[in-house]
């Protein structure tokens, strides 16, 4: 075995950013500035979003240009379980809504996997721009369903008049609410950690590698590549429980393919299969848009200019410019 | 005769009007060495791919160890025990040497849907893809990734996994290609023991090992088999000369 120092570069750098995204909010509502913790929360909730795609997109591969698809079903299930249960109207067959958060994830996690299975199913049977234009053509049939469909808001959304509960917290308070966000990434990060070293992430990453090599030594790509894609869409189905939580709002705006090119934006900003890259993509993003939205309305022409530079120049992103390449043991 | 590990009757495959493999039939017995020769585009890597799955044949049956092949795909087929080497070697580029070799001893230990434990603690995948590396004499090289390898190496670690897989039957398309005479030379004694753990259907363009190696060769001419027989025999047989060695030997 090559020496290998304790903490590699990228641990050191993985454990800044998780401390600096936890010391921003928590300076803030020291100095009582609540909208900055805000700004944090939806840095942490897109990052947990885009750790669910960095699965299927980073580990494996899967270009999938439909993840709004399960970001905006996270959102509406929290959207409408909580409606219901605020206006004290069973959902079909009797069930009661909740405005229980660990209950709404639950559903989210359910629902998602439920509805990208068999996407994943249809969707795998192709690969490159095939794959990419069958995942938004998927995500546009979800998003206009929901325009259409008025029960719940059609195209004005959903407002989520009082934020959702979760146990022995109250989360109308903005850093309670992130920190509850914050242990969620944190826990997703770990997942997506144990993923990546695990067997499953072995093969995964060979599938995206070479899917010829995968199938030659006997494990058929497509299965691995269908568990990813579900287990990718659960994780951002809880993160759009929790951005409709942010917002108390939710419409369909969350299932656009504006949604699905962010998500993969974040990914490309951060380092794409790195652990830290969503998070690093998505405090640059927010930042950015932050920054710069405060200057000009056309900010989005600057963050186009930042995505050509790291894609002409700093092919790994902010992760590969911070702590050179990826190694693989 | 011992029953065939590998039997092919019949195989066909065209692309539009090229008839690609043409009614191929051969045999692949317990313990042999089976050379396949032929001039470039003979055929000789089509019926490759369609022995381990990666083209579909138009017709013909292909029986290993007595189970047809059809309607198996490549990895099914791999993990009956039919491994193989590739012409342009195929490898996961950005694995190092031991990850690759450890993808095989997973796929061969069973289900790769195991979320949690971390493989590069795992004895049981390390410990048997470094014996294998060991075995090439790549363990060296353990820790560079694929892409780093010269093109020997990455032939010799296709062997490894093919080795790890714990095939019951090996198809090396050119194992020798882009190899230095001394790697010929020792990837040549390698094989020669090899053929007692599962015989080889050897495609090979190197005449001296192909004639050193062989028990029986197949001579390939535009996806037919002209000639099938022993080392001299194939030297002998007039129309193999004509059609093949008449230009290099």
């Amino acid at each position: 075995m090559p020496p290998k120092p304790r903490l590699s570069r990228e641990t050191v750098v993985n454990i800044l950013l998780a401390l600096m995204l936890l010391a921003f909010p928590l300076g803030a509502s020291a100095m009582g500035e609540t909208f900055y913790i805000t700004l944090a929360t939806r840095i942490v909730v897109l990052a947990l979003a885009a750790v669910g795609l960095n699965i299927a997109l980073g580990l494996g591969g899967l270009v999938s240009f439909g993840h709004a698809a399960f970001f905006g079903l996270g959102g509406y299930v929290a959207g409408i379980l909580s409606t219901h249960a605020f206006n004290a109207e069973p959902l079909l067959f009797g069930i009661e809504g909740t405005t229980s958060m660990p209950v709404i994830w639950l559903v989210a996690v359910m629902i998602c996997g439920i509805i990208a299975l068999p996407i994943g199913a249809i969707s795998l049977r192709t690969t490159g721009v095939y794959f990419i234009m069958i995942t938004l053509a998927f995500a546009q049939m979800i998003y206009f369903f929901a325009v259409s469909w008025p029960a719940y808001g059609g195209e004005d959304g959903l407002s989520i008049y009082v934020r959702n509960e979760f146990p022995g917290v109250n989360t109308a308070q903005p850093l309670s609410f992130f920190l509850i966000c914050y242990v969620l990434l944190m826990l997703a990060l770990g997942l997506f950690w144990l993923l990546r070293g695990a067997r499953f992430g072995a093969a995964l990453e060979a599938g995206r590698q070479n899917a010829t090599r995968l199938a030659a030594v006997g494990i058929a790509p497509f299965n691995i590549r269908l568990v990813a894609f579900v287990v990718s869409a659960m994780m951002t189905g809880i993160a759009g429980a929790l951005f409709a939580d942010l917002n108390k709002f939710v419409s369909p705006s969350m299932l656009s393919w504006h949604m699905s090119g962010e998500l993969i934006v974040l990914i490309i900003l951060g380092g794409k299969a790195r652990l830290f890259g969503p998070v690093a993509g998505a405090m640059l993003y927010v930042l950015i848009e932050y920054a710069l939205g405060g200057i000009t309305e056309h900010w989005q022409f600057f963050l186009g200019l930042i995505l050509l530079c790291v894609v002409l120049f700093a092919r790994g992103g902010l992760l590969g410019l911070l702590a050179g390449k990826a190694r693989h043991g | 005769m011992a029953e065939p590990v590998l039997e092919i009757r019949e195989l066909r495959k065209n692309f539009g009007a090229l008839a690609a493999t043409d009614g191929v039939s051969l045999d692949l017995r317990p313990g042999e060495i089976h050379a396949l020769i032929g001039p470039n585009g003979a055929g000789k890597s089509t019926l490759i791919h369609q022995i381990s799955g990666s083209i579909r044949s138009d017709s013909g049956t292909i029986r290993f160890l007595g189970q047809d092949m059809a309607g198996l795909d490549m990895a099914a087929r791999a993990r009956l025990g039919l491994g193989r080497s590739f012409q342009i070697s195929s490898l996961a580029p950005e694995f190092s040497s031991l990850r690759n070799v450890m993808l095989a001893v997973q796929a061969k230990q069973g289900s790769s849907l195991r979320f949690f434990r971390p493989v590069m603690g795992d004895r049981s995948l390390t410990d048997p893809a470094m014996a294998m590396l060991e075995r090439v004499g790549l363990a060296e090289r353990a820790h560079l990734p694929a892409a780093e390898l010269s093109h020997g190496e990455r032939r010799q670690l296709e062997i490894a996994i093919a080795l790890a897989l714990g095939s019951k039957a090996f198809l090396f398309d050119e194992p020798m290609a882009g190899m230095g005479p001394e790697g010929s030379k020792s990837l040549t004694t390698f094989l020669d023991g090899l053929r007692h753990e599962a015989p080889i259907l050897l495609v090979e363009h190197d005449m001296d090992a192909v004639f050193a190696l062989a028990d029986r060769i197949s001579v390939l001419v535009y996806g037919r088999v002209i000639a099938t027989g022993t080392v001299d025999e194939i030297r002998n047989d007039p129309e193999v000369r004509r059609a093949y060695l008449g230009e290099t030997a």
